[in-house]
């Protein structure tokens, strides 16, 4: 395989210090390929933002090593470090323009920073605006513009620094989902005709289908998994992936095909003990890992209320006895779920 | 003409003396003067209290911690203490302190000219805490925005924040001339000229009242103009604001 654009090894960074230290990513490991779509997904908090901040160093990592297009980055000099960013553009969910200038002289803002004679820069202006679909608007302030439109002059912005890398950190997360979608094929649109590599940051699934060809899922500064996104959609293998590919819960077949998870239980609380001390005692007095796949239970004055879904190994020895256990538990009843669908 | 306006103060019940010489005082060209002694201090000490407050103003921005070019913690809590020590020093106290330093620099400590000095020295430290509020209104995202695409400090304030600004700043710089303006109404104390000298030694000094209202009128009409004028181009210039609906204001 060729070279990645883009390959952060070891990377980790963590905020703060003393007692108050986040752990905002833990040992990443990602290679981004030249010309790819790269989609990073995650909940909130799950350190998405402060991820795709490291790849041009807004933020510095606390260690690792960030290399994009061969060079070293944490490496840099500040001199070398702004050069660097010159070629990796940068997109917000929030756009970021400059509210006291045209979209055209928003447009003309990185031509300026290169030294690009007026003329020429706004000449090339024009162009970008009509590749984001935005003639009409370019003596536009952005306060005059709809958020969907801000983002496109936003995109053009970037493209006016000739960059190798978009960086798009939830840029369609403030619009709506028509809108979203035409934002995202104009970035797909902007990989295919001009060859940039593109980084997308987002918490939804849909944008990760829509356009992207790997993902990563980022789970606590972790990151829990890689793939196509083919791959990762049809069978998520961590947890976290689980999570976001099935929201409202996973379904049977994908649990019994896990090593440890072959049988399904439902137990329901009546008032009895919390249910935190079941699983505990589970474990150790019986010395059967039960693996909690879904609970819709409350506690109200220390008294568990509700139902909790459990998956056990396919020892049948193990699920006797865990059942036996269950069972002898005041308050509680126990099922065996034959066939589990969500 | 005169005698008629000694008549008219008279009939106020001012007596003789009072109504002859203020007359006589208003009537030459003291009052125009005093106006333009007036203007041309404030202007050149707002002005000298920008060359020395802009730049403190920025870097009580920018070299915070977390700011776009850090400075050392210990220098930038000598810089603030020395803004907020200036700033407490009463205008009086200070300027009968900086008598020296007025006669180092423009060879005198007092009159007019040497009145810009202190007031200099009064207004920089509030310049720089008006600059520092204007620029903390800066949106982080646009400044990383720019972080982004390789702008070094010197460009983000420059090409960023200055102009991102400039409405906040305008309006700033319209309150800094105005408290320049009446801070410079004190300087009559050591010899200074202008309106506020004139209120004070003429006006309240030898019981003049006339003189004392006009030249507090004439002040008043100063304030007015100079608010008027700041506010209307900081709003004029905002290209936040949609100046199609925005209908023509009269001064408030
Ligand atoms: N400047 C900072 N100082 C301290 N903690 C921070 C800072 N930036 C981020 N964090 C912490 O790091 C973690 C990851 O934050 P990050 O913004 O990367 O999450 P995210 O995945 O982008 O979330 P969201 O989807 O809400 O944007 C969070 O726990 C956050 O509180
Ligand atoms: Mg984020």
């Amino acid at each position: 395989m060729a070279e990645p654009i883009i390959r952060l090894t070891g990377l980790t960074k963590h905020f703060g210090g003393g007692e108050n230290e986040v752990a905002a990513l833990n040992d990443i490991n990602i290679e981004i390929q030249r010309g790819e779509i790269f989609g990073v997904i995650g909940l909130s908090g799950a350190g998405k933002s402060t991820l795709v901040r490291c790849i041009n160093l807004l933020e510095r990592p606390t260690t690792g090593s960030v290399v994009v297009d061969g060079k070293e980055m944490t490496a840099l000099s500040p001199k070398e470090l702004r050069q660097a960013r010159k070629s990796i553009g940068m997109i917000f969910q929030g756009f970021n323009l400059l509210m006291q200038r045209t979209a055209l002289d928003n447009i003309c803002f990185p031509m300026e920073l290169a030294g690009k004679p007026r003329k020429e820069a706004v000449a090339r202006a024009r162009e970008l605006l009509e590749i984001v679909d935005l003639a009409s608007k370019e003596n536009a302030y952005p306060a005059q513009l709809s958020g969907g439109q801000k983002q496109r002059i936003a995109i053009a912005r970037t493209l006016a620094m000739d960059p190798q890398v978009l960086l798009c950190d939830e840029a369609t997360s403030a619009l709506d989902p028509k809108t979203t979608r035409d934002i995202l094929r104009l970035i797909q649109d902007i990989n295919k005709r001009l060859g940039i590599t593109v980084v997308v940051i987002t918490h939804e699934m849909k944008v990760i289908e829509e356009i992207c060809s790997r993902v990563a899922i980022l789970d606590h500064g972790n990151l829990a998994e890689t793939g196509t996104v083919e791959e990762v959609f049809a069978s998520p293998k961590s947890e976290a992936g689980r999570r976001l590919v099935y929201p409202d819960g996973v379904p049977y077949e994908m649990l019994r095909q896990e090593a440890h998870t072959a049988r399904v239980i439902r137990v329901a609380f009546n008032g009895g003990t919390a249910y935190q001390p079941l699983i505990a005692s589970l474990a150790i007095d019986c010395g059967v890992k039960a693996n909690i796949l879904g609970a819709d239970t409350r506690n109200i004055d220390g008294r568990a209320f509700g139902t909790m879904l459990l998956g056990l190994p396919e020892d049948e020895t193990q699920v006797a006895k865990a059942m036996a256990y269950i069972r002898s538990q005041k308050d509680i009843t126990v099922e065996e779920v034959p066939d589990y669908h969500e | 003409m005169s005698e008629k306006l000694i008549e008219l103060l008279m009939s106020w019940g001012i007596n003789e003396r009072l109504a002859t010489s203020q007359v006589e005082y208003l009537a030459g060209y003291t009052v125009p003067f005093a106006i333009w002694e007036t203007i041309y201090t404030t202007v050149l000490a707002t002005l000298f209290a920008y060359v020395i407050g802009l730049p403190l103003g920025i870097i009580l921005v920018t070299g915070e911690k977390a700011g776009i070019r850090p400075l050392p913690a210990a220098l930038m809590k000598v810089l603030n203490t020395i803004v907020n020590l200036l700033r407490s020093v009463p205008f009086l106290i200070l300027m009968v302190c900086v008598a020296p330093l007025s006669r180092l620099i423009v060879g005198t400590s007092i009159g007019t000219v040497a009145s810009i000095v202190p007031l200099t020295l009064a207004a920089a430290p509030f310049v720089a805490r008006v600059v520092e509020s204007s620029l903390r209104e800066m949106d982080r995202g646009v400044i990383e925005a720019a972080q982004s695409m390789g702008c070094s400090p010197w460009e983000i304030v420059t090409k960023v924040m200055l102009p991102e600004c400039r409405p906040s700043l305008i309006t700033g710089l319209t309150t800094a001339t105005i408290t320049i303006l009446s801070y410079g109404a004190m300087a009559g104390t050591i010899g200074g000229g202008g309106l506020g000298a004139m209120a004070l030694l003429r006006g309240h000094g030898r019981q003049e009242t006339v003189v004392l209202y006009i030249a507090v009128i004439f002040l008043v009409v100063l304030v007015q103009i100079i608010q008027s004028i700041g506010t209307a181009v900081a709003v004029k210039t905002d290209r936040r604001i949609q100046h199609t609906q925005t209908k023509r204001r009269k001064g408030k």
